[in-house]
C-alpha cells in the first residue's frame, strides 16, 4: 500500500512541479475565485477522516463507521462537481487559463483517486454489514482508512496549493 | 482492494485446469512471464520490420513499392515512401523497441519467469495484479499498432513526442488520431508498469526464502528490484505528462503549446505554454528509463559470467553498489537531453557533471565483469557469448555517451547520426544482448529442453559483427554533421558522399536482421525437438536450479526452500565439486 501511494505522490509532484513552472514562466495567468463550497467539502472529506479512524480503532463492528465513511466520501464527489457547475456557470472552464486548467485538472485527478477509495469503502462496508468474517477483514479495513487518509492529506496540499498558488 | 491479498492466501490457488485459466488468463507468474516474452518477440520483429522499411528509403528513395502503397494508402501513394511517413516508422520503430521490446521482455518477461523462483517463492505476491498487467500492456500495444491504421496514419513526433507538434493534431497528418492513439497506449503502458512494479518491489521484499538475505541474493534479483523502483518512480511521472498532453490536445488546455503559433497559415488559438515543460516532465521520465532497459541485462550477464566463469562475481558489494548508484544517479540527469533547448550554463554544468559521475558506477560494473572473467575456467556457450559481447557493445556506448555528455561537445552533436549511434549501442543493442543471453541462459529452465548450441554462436557471430556494422559507421555520419530523422538525403550536398556508406548499412542491416530468423528458427524448433534438459545443465548455484524444468505449477512442490549461502559460489576450494548449490547446508561434508 506504501508503495502505491508512492506513486500516487509521484504523479502529484509532477503536476505540482508543472503547476510551478507553467505559472512561474507565464504571461497569461489569471487568478480565479474557487468556490466558496470547497470549504464545506473540505470540513466534509476531514469529518470522513474522522469517522474512518472511528471504524478502524473499532474492530469488531465497525461497519456503521464505515458507512458513515462511503456517505461523507461520496458527499465530497458531490460538492466538488457542484464546485464544477458553479465554475462553469460563472463562465471559467478547463480552457479559459492556465490557472482554470489545473484547477479542473488536480480535483478531476484527485476526484477520480477518491472514488476508487469510495468503491474500495463501498466493498468493504457492504461486507462487513452482511456481518461477514474474513480473515483479513482487519487488514482491508487498515489499508482503505490509510488510503483515506493519505487521499485527505492529499486534498489539503491541493486547497492550499490551488489557494495560495493560484493568486 | 486486489493489492491487498496477502501473498501467502493467494498463492493457494490450485493448478487451473481449463486452457483459458491455464494459458490466456493465468496467474501463473511463469505463464504470465513467457506472455511478456512473446508479446515482445512480436514487437521486436514489426520493430525491425520498420526499421528495414527505413534503411530502405534512406538509401533507395524513388524505389516503387506497390505492396506499400496497399499497406499505407496514403503515406505511401503511388508506392512511393513520403517524408510523412518515414517519420512515423521512425515514430512507432522508438516506440514499440523502447517500450514493448526493452522494457517488456528483461523486466517484465524474465523477471516475472525467474525472480519468484530465484527466491525461493511460490508465484509473485499479487498474482491478480500481475495477469492485470499483462493484459493491459497488450491492450497498450494492440492500440499503439492501432495508430498505423486511422486517419492520417501513425504519429510523427518521435518517441520523444515534443510540442507544439505532439499537441496539435493539425500539425501534420499523423498527428489527429494516431497520436491520441500512442498516448492512450504509453498511459496504459505506464499504468500497468506501476502494477508491475508495485509486484515487483513487494516480492522482492516480503517472499524472500528463509536465510536469503538481500545480501545474498543473485545480482539478477537485485537489478529487477532496482528497476522496479525506477519504474514505480518514473512511469507516474510520465503517466502525469501523458494527461497534460492529451488534455492539451483534446480539452484545448495549454500547458505546452505557446501563444501565437502559426501551423498551415492558421494562428493556433493557445496561449503561452511551455514546450520545455514537456520536455523536463519526458526526460524525468526518459533517462531513467534507459536504465529500466538495460539494468536486468546487466544482472543477467552478471549471472551468465560467473556461472560460466566457473568463479564468484568479482566484487559483488560493489556490484549491488553499483547498481544503486546507477538507479539513483539516474533521476539527477535528465538535462542531458536538453543541452540545447536552452538552459543555464549553471544547470547545463550541474547535469553534466551528474553525468559524468555514471560513469563511475558503470565502470566499476564493467572492471568486475573482466575482473570475474579474469582467469576463469571459461565454458564459450552461447549465453555466454551473448553476455561478452554485452560487454563489449556496453562500452563503445559508455565512450559515446562520454562525448554527449559534455555540452560544448553535444552542441555539435546533438540531433545527429551520433546520437542515434550512441543510443542504439548502449540501449538497444546491449539490452537485446542482454534478452538474447537470457534466453540461451534460461531456456532449458523455460522449456525443459536445450537450444541448439552451433546454431547459437552462428546468431551470435552474424548479430555481433552485423551490428558493429549497422552503427558503427552512425559514429562517423554525426562526426560529418549529418542530422538524424531526416527522410532522405538527396539533394543536401555535404551529405551525398555518404550515400555509399548508408548502402553498407542498409545491407548490413538486411543481413542482421535475417540472422535473428536463425534464432527464430531455434528457439521454436528447440521447443519441440531439443535435448532434453536436466534440472541444472550448466551447473549453476541458484535456487531455478534446484526445481524441475520447467518448474511444477507452484515452483517447489509445497516444499519451502532454506538458503545457507550466497549466489555464486564457484570452484570453492575443499568442495567436492566445482560449484555449491545455495540451498546445500554443509557443502565441506557432503559426501556426492
Ligand atoms: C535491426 C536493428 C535496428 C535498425 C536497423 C535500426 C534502425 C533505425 C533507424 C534507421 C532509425 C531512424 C534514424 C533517424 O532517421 O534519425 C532508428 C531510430 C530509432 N531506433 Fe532503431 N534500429 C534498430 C534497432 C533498434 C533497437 C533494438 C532499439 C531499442 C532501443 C531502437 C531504438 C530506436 C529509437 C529510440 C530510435 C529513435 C526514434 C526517434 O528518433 O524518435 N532501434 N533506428
Ligand atoms: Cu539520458
Amino acid at each position: 500500500m506504501w508503495l502505491a501511494l508512492g506513486a500516487v505522490v509521484m504523479v502529484f509532484a509532477a503536476f505540482t512541479s508543472a503547476y510551478v513552472v507553467r505559472k512561474g514562466m507565464s504571461l497569461d495567468w489569471q487568478a480565479i475565485r474557487l468556490p466558496s463550497i470547497l470549504w464545506l467539502n473540505t470540513a466534509v472529506l476531514l469529518a470522513s477522516s474522522a469517522t474512518i479512524e472511528k471504524a478502524r480503532r473499532e474492530r469488531q463492528s465497525c461497519e456503521s463507521w464505515l458507512a458513515a465513511t462511503s456517505v461523507l466520501g461520496a458527499a465530497f464527489l458531490a460538492g466538488q462537481y457542484v464546485a464544477w457547475q458553479q465554475l462553469r456557470a460563472a463562465g471559467v472552464f478547463l480552457a479559459s487559463n492556465p490557472s482554470s486548467s489545473f484547477f479542473y485538472l488536480l480535483t478531476g485527478a484527485h476526484g477520480v483517486h477518491l472514488l476508487g477509495g469510495v468503491l474500495a469503502l463501498f466493498y468493504v462496508a457492504g461486507r462487513a454489514w452482511r456481518g461477514a468474517e474474513w480473515p483479513n477483514r482487519q487488514a482491508a479495513v487498515e489499508a482503505t482508512a490509510l488510503y483515506w487518509h493519505f487521499m485527505d492529506g492529499l486534498w489539503i496540499y491541493l486547497f492550499f496549493l490551488l489557494q495560495v498558488g493560484g493568486k | 482492494m486486489a493489492e491487498l491479498a496477502p501473498a501467502h492466501a493467494a498463492h493457494a490457488h490450485a493448478a487451473p485446469t481449463g486452457f483459458i485459466r491455464k494459458y490466456i488468463f493465468s496467474l501463473d507468474h511463469k505463464v504470465i512471464g513467457l506472455q511478456y516474452y512473446f508479446l515482445a518477440l512480436v514487437a521486436v520483429f514489426v520493430g525491425m520490420a520498420l526499421s528495414l522499411l527505413m534503411r530502405w528509403h534512406l538509401v533507395w528513395p524513388q524505389s516503387h513499392m506497390g505492396w506499400l502503397e496497399k499497406l499505407f494508402p496514403a503515406g505511401a501513394a503511388g508506392g512511393v515512401m513520403t517524408p510523412e511517413l518515414y517519420l512515423s516508422l521512425m515514430t512507432m520503430h522508438g516506440t514499440i523497441m523502447v517500450f514493448f521490446v526493452l522494457t517488456t521482455a528483461p523486466q517484465s518477461g524474465f523477471g516475472n519467469y525467474i525472480l519468484p523462483i530465484q527466491i525461493g517463492a511460490e508465484d509473485m505476491a499479487f498474482p491478480t495484479l500481475n495477469m492485470l498487467s499483462f493484459w493491459v500492456t497488450f491492450v497498450g500495444f494492440v492500440v499503439l499498432i492501432a495508430a498505423f491504421f486511422v486517419t492520417g496514419g501513425a504519429p510523427l513526433s518521435g518517441w520523444t513526442a515534443y510540442p507544439p507538434m505532439s499537441a496539435l493534431p493539425e500539425a501534420g497528418p499523423g498527428e489527429g488520431a494516431g497520436q491520441t492513439l500512442w498516448i492512450v497506449s504509453l498511459a496504459l503502458f505506464s499504468a500497468a508498469s506501476l502494477l508491475g512494479a508495485l509486484n515487483f518491489i513487494t516480492t522482492t521484499l516480503d517472499l524472500r526464502a528463509r536465510g536469503l538475505s538481500l545480501m545474498r541474493m543473485p545480482l539478477t534479483c537485485w537489478t529487477w528490484f532496482v528497476t522496479a523502483i525506477l519504474g514505480l518512480l518514473a512511469f507516474a511521472v510520465l503517466l502525469a505528462a501523458g494527461v497534460l498532453l492529451l488534455m492539451d490536445r483534446i480539452a484545448g488546455t495549454s500547458f505546452f503549446v505557446p501563444a501565437g503559433l502559426v501551423v498551415s497559415d492558421r494562428v493556433i488559438n493557445h496561449s503561452g505554454g511551455s514546450p520545455l515543460l514537456w520536455q523536463h516532465l519526458f526526460w524525468f521520465f526518459g533517462h531513467p528509463e534507459v536504465y529500466i532497459a538495460i539494468l536486468p541485462g546487466m544482472g543477467v550477464v552478471s549471472q551468465v559470467i560467473s556461472t560460466f566463469s566457473r568463479k564468484p562475481i568479482f566484487g559483488y558489494r560493489a556490484m549491488v553498489f553499483a547498481i544503486l548508484a546507477i538507479g539513483a544517479l539516474g533521476f539527477g540527469v535528465w538535462g542531458h537531453h536538453m543541452f540545447i533547448s536552452g538552459m543555464s550554463p549553471y544547470s547545463a554544468m550541474a547535469f553534466s557533471v551528474l553525468t559524468m559521475s555514471i560513469g563511475v558506477p558503470s565502470a566499476i560494473k564493467t572492471f568486475n565483469w573482466i575482473g570475474t572473467l579474469w582467469g576463469g575456467k571459461i565454458r564459450f556457450t552461447t549465453p555466454m557469448m551473448f553476455a561478452i559481447g554485452f560487454v563489449s557493445v556496453f562500452v563503445t556506448g559508455g565512450l559515446s555517451g562520454m562525448f554527449l555528455g559534455q555540452p560544448p561537445v553535444d552542441l555539435f552533436f546533438h540531433d545527429t547520426y551520433f546520437v542515434v549511434a550512441h543510443f542504439h549501442m548502449i540501449m538497444g543493442v546491449a539490452s537485446i544482448f542482454g534478452i538474447f543471453a537470457a534466453t540461451y541462459y534460461w531456456f532449458p529452465k523455460m522449456f525443459g529442453r536445450m537450444m541448439n548450441d552451433p546454431l547459437g554462436k552462428l546468431h551470435f557471430w552474424i548479430t555481433f559483427i552485423g551490428v558493429y556494422a549497422v552503427f558503427g559507421p552512425m559514429h562517423y555520419l554525426g562526426l560529418i554533421g549529418h542530422p538524424r530523422r531526416y527522410a532522405e538525403i538527396t539533394g543536401v550536398n555535404y551529405l551525398a558522399q555518404s550515400h555509399p556508406l548508408h548502402l553498407f548499412m542498409t545491407i548490413a542491416a538486411l543481413i542482421t536482421v535475417g540472422a535473428q530468423l536463425i534464432f527464430l528458427f531455434n528457439l521454436f524448433w528447440s521447443m519441440f525437438k531439443g535435448k532434453k534438459a536436466e534440472m541444472n545443465p550448466w551447473e549453476a548455484t541458484t535456487l531455478e536450479w534446484t526445481v524441475p524444468s520447467p518448474p511444477p505449477h507452484d515452483n517447489f512442490a509445497g516444499a519451502h526452500p532454506v538458503v545457507y549461502r550466497g549466489p555464486y559460489e564457484y570452484s570453492v576450494p575443499g568442495a567436492p565439486k566445482d560449484y555449491i548449490m545455495q540451498n546445500d547446508p554443509e557443502p565441506a561434508k557432503a559426501a556426492h
